[in-house]
């Protein structure tokens, strides 16, 4: 008798129209919020810092950005290491030829600048689809990644050709910067990606959300029944390049701190977001959530098997973490193509059915 | 004039280069136009067919790593060293079955999805592949020789010596690289005009339902498509495995791959040779000439940009079939 919709009755549009509509659902949201921003940072250390907590956070910000242009908007990007890069360099000249102002701005212009790249790399968009456009996007990939290595003006000139974030205080708290601490990583993330994913779903379920859900369907339908091609795409590129942008951002300078482009941002980052809004469950915002911490934990998890309990060399560990990573995306393709979002919305179903499935 | 004549052995090479990329864009193209599937792991096959070839040469025990890791044992190889053209047969029986587990556990799954979500299986398919790879013969580098000449041609540079006073150097495993490509073009054409099996294979290719509907068996037809894009596969990794050797990178030159498909057109054949050529030539030329100006490497991203400019005047590639979309 828990988790139903009886006895709770809607009064108006908004409150039909709402995220979730059972007030369990609500309930445990609101309780995960307060428990992520309340109690977490008093318990979190470095291990579970730089191993789970933080990379999750960042890499659902790049889920939930590839997922806006590849889950709703239909339009498969293998660029987004590209895009990432662009969002840290961003950052970086930002950091260092304005260090007075506040890094928050940094960032979210950092994030504006990648959805300028963004719309310009999806300007092909209009005229290239499917396989074509998604390898054209390829080229985003390596000419950004060759023209960060290239040209000195982006990484200030420096003999090693790294960025290195300067320490940064957001309210009185370093969050870049090596003196960090792990409570501050975590908080500076855990808003930024609070507020991207209320941002997220409010704009898929609104007008333009709607927009990209035509034109992932079919784009020439789409148009007919009045949808701009040429707003809706371009606006797919440039928010979810802003995501990506942000997220890039957060992952250079709160997370590694340094970075060396090929290696931070190169062709791979790009495949593991895929993988993760894949696994997630592509056009979903909690597949976005689920298929971040599910890559992110499953290097960790078996790490931890089979380096820390079998013994294994390491170097055996990484093969074996490739070959089920490439199984599981093969079997999750097969068993259920709209992935971890999918298998709990099911869940949800048989729970609300519960114990009389008849 | 010297630098003509410098640009000219630049495109020489260009055109050799070229070969290389349409060996690996020529395997794409057959499991593409028989099954609608953009088989993202035909670098990674390269790289697969190139490992268990000098495995088999070289009498390693597969899985010796987990083997070791397991049971504590020290197992290095068999002791045995295979003559080259009995080790190539055996990896090509390798070929052909792992096209047939592909077939059997992956694409009989997934028929009737989305070209898309096929595309992304064989992500995973490559992801997969290169850790087996790896957990069966190792992951260090390794040395391929299967007995192909290499080096500078001396005779090409003395001939080019007599002509314009200046001599080309070319390598001599390019030289046969470009044979072995045409060779093994010719050798499918043949196989797709006059066999049997080629008229079944070109008639999936032109319409699924079709060719079910005449009796022709759809799974052994993409079994074979795959096992000869392992054959493919198996010589493109011979040829790039003996020129850098045996490495994860290998596995790259699928992503080179790409455009030159993209420029040839996803269907065709011959797309895929002109592409791959164009490829090349432009590649290195552009690195000869532009490529100083700017910082050099211009060769990672110059056939994507080339690619990506192409088709947004022409969206279906040089040859490929005109895209018709209906509502």
């Amino acid at each position: 008798m828990l988790y139903r919709e009886a006895g709770d009755f809607k009064t108006g549009y908004r409150s039909d129209g709402q995220t979730f509509p059972i007030r369990l659902d609500r309930w445990g949201y609101y309780a995960l919020v307060a428990v992520a921003f309340l109690v977490v940072p008093f318990l979190i250390n470095d291990y579970w810092a730089n191993a789970v907590l933080v990379p999750f956070l960042i890499y659902a910000i790049a889920a939930l950005g590839l997922n806006i242009l590849t889950g709703y908007a239909g339009q498969v990007s293998l660029g987004t290491g590209g895009f990432m890069a662009v969002g840290a360099y961003a950052v970086y000249k930002l950091m260092t030829a304005f260090p007075d102002v506040s890094i928050v701005i940094h960032i979210l212009l950092a994030g504006g600048i990648t959805a300028i790249v963004g719309m310009l790399f999806g300007l092909p968009s209009l005229r290239i689809k499917g396989f074509y456009l998604a390898v054209a996007t390829l080229a985003a990939q390596f000419f950004l990644v060759w023209l960060f290595n290239k040209v000195p003006w982006f990484y200030n000139y420096s003999a090693s050709g790294q960025i290195t974030a300067p320490e940064r205080t957001v309210l009185g708290m370093a969050v870049t910067g090596p003196a960090t601490s792990a409570p501050a990583k975590y908080l500076i993330c855990l808003c930024f990606v609070f507020v991207l994913a209320w941002l997220a779903r409010n704009l898929t379920r609104g007008t333009l959300g709607r927009k990209w859900m035509a034109i992932r369907d079919m784009d020439i339908a789409a148009e007919i029944i009045g949808v701009n091609p040429l707003t809706a795409k371009l606006s797919a590129f440039a928010i979810s390049s802003f995501f990506v942008g942000i997220a890039g951002a957060l992952l250079f300078s709160v997370y590694l701190g340094a970075a060396e482009v090929g290696e931070a941002f190169g062709i791979n980052k790009s495949f593991l977001v895929l993988f993760m809004i894949i696994i997630g469950g592509l056009g979903s915002i909690f597949g976005s959530f689920a298929g971040a911490a599910f890559m992110v934990l499953l290097p960790v998890f078996l790490k931890n098997v089979l380096v820390g309990s079998l013994g294994w060399p390491t170097d055996l560990a990484a093969h074996i973490e490739l070959m089920i990573v490439g199984a599981l995306i093969i079997v999750f393709l097969i068993v259920e193509p709209h992935g971890l979002a999918r298998l709990w919305a099911l869940a949800k179903e048989k729970l609300r059915l519960w114990p009389f499935p008849h | 004039m010297d630098q003509l004549i410098f640009a000219s052995e630049v495109l020489v090479n260009g055109l050799m280069t070229g070969v290389m990329y349409s060996l690996v864009a020529l395997g794409f193209v057959l499991i593409y136009k028989a099954s609608g599937v953009f088989n993202y792991a035909q670098g990674v096959m390269a790289l697969f067919a190139a490992l268990t070839l000098v495995g088999i040469q070289q009498g390693q025990v597969p899985f010796r790593h987990l083997i070791n890791a397991i049971f504590g044992t020290h197992l290095e190889s068999f002791g045995w060293t295979l003559p080259s053209v009995l080790a190539i047969l055996l990896t090509a029986v390798v070929m052909i079955a792992l096209a047939w587990l592909i077939e059997k556990l992956v694409l009989q799954h997934l028929v009737g999805q989305e070209p898309i979500i096929l595309f992304m299986a064989t992500i995973g398919l490559a992801y997969f592949l290169e850790g087996f790879g790896d957990v069966m013969w190792g992951a260090d580098i390794k040395t391929l020789d299967v007995g192909l000449p290499q080096g500078i041609s001396d005779a090409v540079e003395a001939t080019t010596a007599n002509w314009f006073g200046y001599g080309f150097f070319i390598d001599r495993l390019d030289i046969w690289a470009t044979i072995i490509a045409a060779v093994l073009v010719a050798a499918l054409v043949a196989f797709s005009q006059y066999t049997k099996q080629g008229r079944a294979m070109r008639a999936v290719a032109d319409d699924h339902q079709a060719a079910l509907s005449v009796g022709i068996s759809l799974q052994f037809i993409w079994i074979m498509v795959w096992s000869i894009a392992g054959f493919v596969a198996l010589v493109a990794g011979i040829m790039w495995g003996t020129k850098s050797g045996v490495q994860f990178s290998l596995s790259l030159i699928a992503l080179k791959a790409l455009p030159v498909l993209m420029l040839g057109g996803f269907t065709s054949i011959p797309g895929a040779i002109v592409g791959g050529l164009i490829v090349g030539v432009g590649e290195k030329l552009f690195e000869f000439w532009i490529g100083p100006m700017v910082g050099g490497a211009t060769e990672n991203w110059f056939a994507y940009v080339l690619a990506l400019l192409f088709l947004v005047f022409r969206p279906q590639g040089l040859f490929g079939e005109k895209i018709i979309e209906r509502v």
